[in-house]
């Protein structure tokens, strides 16, 4: 079943004719996700090349194609605007790519769209391998299996992805949460969904340096995931304090955010920390059995 | 965007938060003839974002304009050295304030909750301490609110928080509608922070801000151009001021001092994404060395920004030889791997020992145009920090 995307989730793309947009739609389509059709605001009525029909606003879209998932494309300033109109017209999902969307759009957005789930803004994206892909990631490295992932950053993703599917550890779905102050899906949020999920066996958690992030993960870990065993990650360890990481939250300032502070909240939920991402598939090794490719 | 206190103080009187009286100075004169024009006692506040200014000695008193002049003499120009702060920072400017008689310092802020993705105000009767040490101590002597910024602010919560926090009678009054102007201050400036600390009530009763401390999401900076303008003025981080001026984001770009006891910083940094680019210093230090900094240079690589990203991180004269770290992602290995060569085939830049780490789309073809071109490819991050290390300490 995997978690927040499955194989016949019906996606529209907000941005669709954009030079983003309309690149990572084929890469979509390509990989098997269900893009039913997009928006460009004065661009309704035509389609795309490879076919999919293009609507002024999200409730036309919804109103013809019964999408209930959306992957944002959209400049900064229009971010929260496009966030607003996906949950004005019902949409259930929404991934929002655009990177340096002004905080307190988000902080207004996240608090007045009950009944959607949002993840992002700035983060690559969802995937669940072998079903669909709603973001940006390489999908030639995902592959189908039972290890959930979750992480606050893109490449790293990768990196720790790349890993695991060379060891013979697929995944059930992948979720880059977002760099952000604020953003629609925390860990906590991912994990409680990881947690009901049959089809996910094990988790792997990859955050960073700043915030409370991973204790707040760490908390939820030791009340409510007694038996799926999680591997954590804290990128950014070595980082001297008071430097800000290219991410907003990535800045260890006096007592908050220290690695030391996230290794202990993970040690007390039984959650071994990776020194590197290279660690990864072995601490999982130890604590399940690689399904055989 | 971090601001001066003068500067939140000028955003405080914006909204209608009391400030005392006041002028912002730049040179010994400005001081010296406001002083001459306003008797009484005055306190001289160097102007700058480091915290501990007053331990530091930034800050003094003056009772009349000659003594005001000389402390000002002494203030502008000088390095200011603190605990939080080793490095220091120059004081380039000075907010002259009436000196007020103090009957209670209270503490407030607001600063977004990520967690609880909401704003989330923090109201303490110990003010004109750090605020850090008291919520380690005793963290109930810090009261806290999460405002539903749906429904914005009411007068309740001040009446609420400042029952809670038992702060004075003296600020009942005027509690409330403070808190209301700095929460309207902190979503209409679209502030990450804002804290008054202290909160000073006079003995003749007025409530005060005394201290500023407002930092702006650099992301909303658009929206108030005025403010954004103040940027360029006030003294930024040289690193922050160096990745911009070269294209980068301002925060994609960090250089580390060293550290006594810890390997020398000798290995320069550049890996594609902020979170591998953690990940790269510390497989630097995992393989024994020390990152020299953390460059973060986005998505694509293109040549030129590559170029200018080994400039950058060649000018620290520390750096003895550098790790590329890149995952191709869609971004296909043999393009990147053109765009380094072509990149650094002049002889504009300081060469040092190059280890590039390729991997994803097409890697072999860039790993081979590597190669060919004289620089070292590998194929995992870990092997790559092995062999960069090996090379800064002068081995092959």
């Amino acid at each position: 079943m995997a978690i927040f995307l499955d194989k016949n989730s019906k996606v529209i793309v907000q941005g669709i004719t954009g030079r983003e947009g309309a690149f990572h739609t084929q890469r979509m389509l390509a990989y098997g996700t269900k893009i039913v059709g997009g928006v460009t605001p004065g661009k309704g009525g035509t389609t795309i090349e490879s076919g999919q029909p293009v609507f002024d606003t999200v409730r036309d879209a919804v109103d013809a194609t019964g999408a209930t998932h959306s992957i944002i494309f959209v400049p900064p300033f229009a971010g929260a605007d496009a966030l607003w109109e996906a949950h004005d017209a019902g949409i259930m999902l929404a991934v929002c790519i655009t990177e340096g969307i002004p905080a307190h759009d988000m902080l207004r957005v996240v608090n007045t769209t009950p009944g959607m789930r949002i993840i992002g803004g700035n983060c690559p994206g969802l995937i669940s391998p072998g079903k669909s892909l709603v973001g940006i990631m390489p999908s030639h490295i995902f592959k189908e299996g039972n290890v959930g992932m979750i992480s606050r950053s893109g490449t790293l993703t990768y990196e720790i992805v790349d890993g695991l599917t060379r060891a013979g550890f697929g995944q059930s779905t992948c979720v880059g949460i977002g760099g952000d102050p604020i953003i629609g899906t925390t860990f906590v949020d991912c994990l409680r969904a990881f947690a009901n999920d049959a089809e996910t066996a094990a988790i792997v958690v990859a955050g960073e340096i700043g915030g409370s992030d991973e204790e707040d993960a760490a908390a939820f870990i030791k009340d409510h995931i007694p038996d799926k065993p999680v591997v954590g990650f804290i990128g950014g360890r070595s980082a001297p304090e008071g430097k800000r990481l290219g991410h907003a939250g990535a800045i260890i300032s006096g007592n908050t955010g220290t690695p030391e502070s996230k290794v202990k909240a993970f040690a007390a939920a039984g959650v071994p920390v990776a020194d590197r991402p290279s660690e990864i598939p072995r601490l999982l090794a130890e604590r399940m059995r690689p399904v055989p490719a | 965007m971090k601001l001066m206190e003068y500067q939140g103080k000028d955003l405080f009187r914006r909204v209608g938060i009391p400030t005392p009286e006041g002028v912002f100075a730049t040179t010994a004169d400005n001081v010296k003839s406001y002083l001459a024009a306003h008797p009484g006692s005055w306190v001289l506040k160097s102007q700058v974002l480091m915290g501990g200014r007053g331990k530091a000695g930034g800050i003094k008193f003056a009772d009349d304009a000659q003594q005001g002049e000389m402390l000002a003499r002494e203030l502008i120009g000088k390095l200011l050295q603190s605990i939080q702060n080793p490095a220091g920072e120059h004081v380039k400017s000075l907010l002259v304030e009436e000196k007020v008689d103090i009957a209670s310092e209270a503490y407030v802020s607001i600063a977004i909750d990520r967690a609880a993705k909401k704003p989330i105000v923090m109201v303490s009767r110990f003010g004109g301490m750090d605020v850090e040490e008291v919520a380690a101590k005793n963290p109930d002597d810090i009261k806290k609110y999460w405002v539903d910024p749906a429904a914005g602010y009411s007068p309740f919560m001040g009446r609420l928080l400042a029952f809670r926090a038992q702060l004075p009678d003296g600020y009942r009054k005027a509690f409330p509608s403070v808190l209301g102007a700095l929460y309207t201050l902190f979503m209409d400036y679209g502030a990450t922070l804002v804290e008054i600390n202290p909160l000073v009530l006079t003995k003749d009763g007025r409530v005060i801000a005394s201290d500023a401390k407002v930092e702006l999401d650099d992301s909303g900076l658009y929206k108030h151009p005025d403010i954004a303008a103040w940027n360029t003025a006030a003294p930024a981080d040289e690193d922050q001021a160096a990745a911009v001026a070269i294209g980068l984001g301002m925060s994609n770009y960090a250089r580390f001092p060293d550290e006594p006891g810890k390997p020398a910083k000798t290995v320069g940094t550049i890996a594609n994404g902020a979170g591998l680019g953690m990940g790269t210093m510390d497989a630097i230090g995992n393989a024994g060395g020390g990152a020299a900094n953390f460059l973060d240079i986005g998505g694509g690589a293109q040549a030129d920004l590559v170029k200018k990203s080994y400039k950058l991180v060649t000018s620290d004269e520390r750096v003895k030889a550098m790790f590329i770290n890149i995952f191709g992602g869609i971004t296909r290995g043999d393009q990147v791997a053109k765009g380094i060569v072509e990149a650094l085939a002049g002889d504009d830049v300081r060469k040092v020992p190059l280890v590039v780490r390729l991997t994803g789309t097409n890697a072999e073809e860039g790993r081979a145009i590597l190669d060919r071109a004289g620089f070292v490819p590998v194929e995992t991050m870990d092997e790559g920090a092995a062999r960069a290390v090996a090379l800064a300490n002068g081995s092959n």
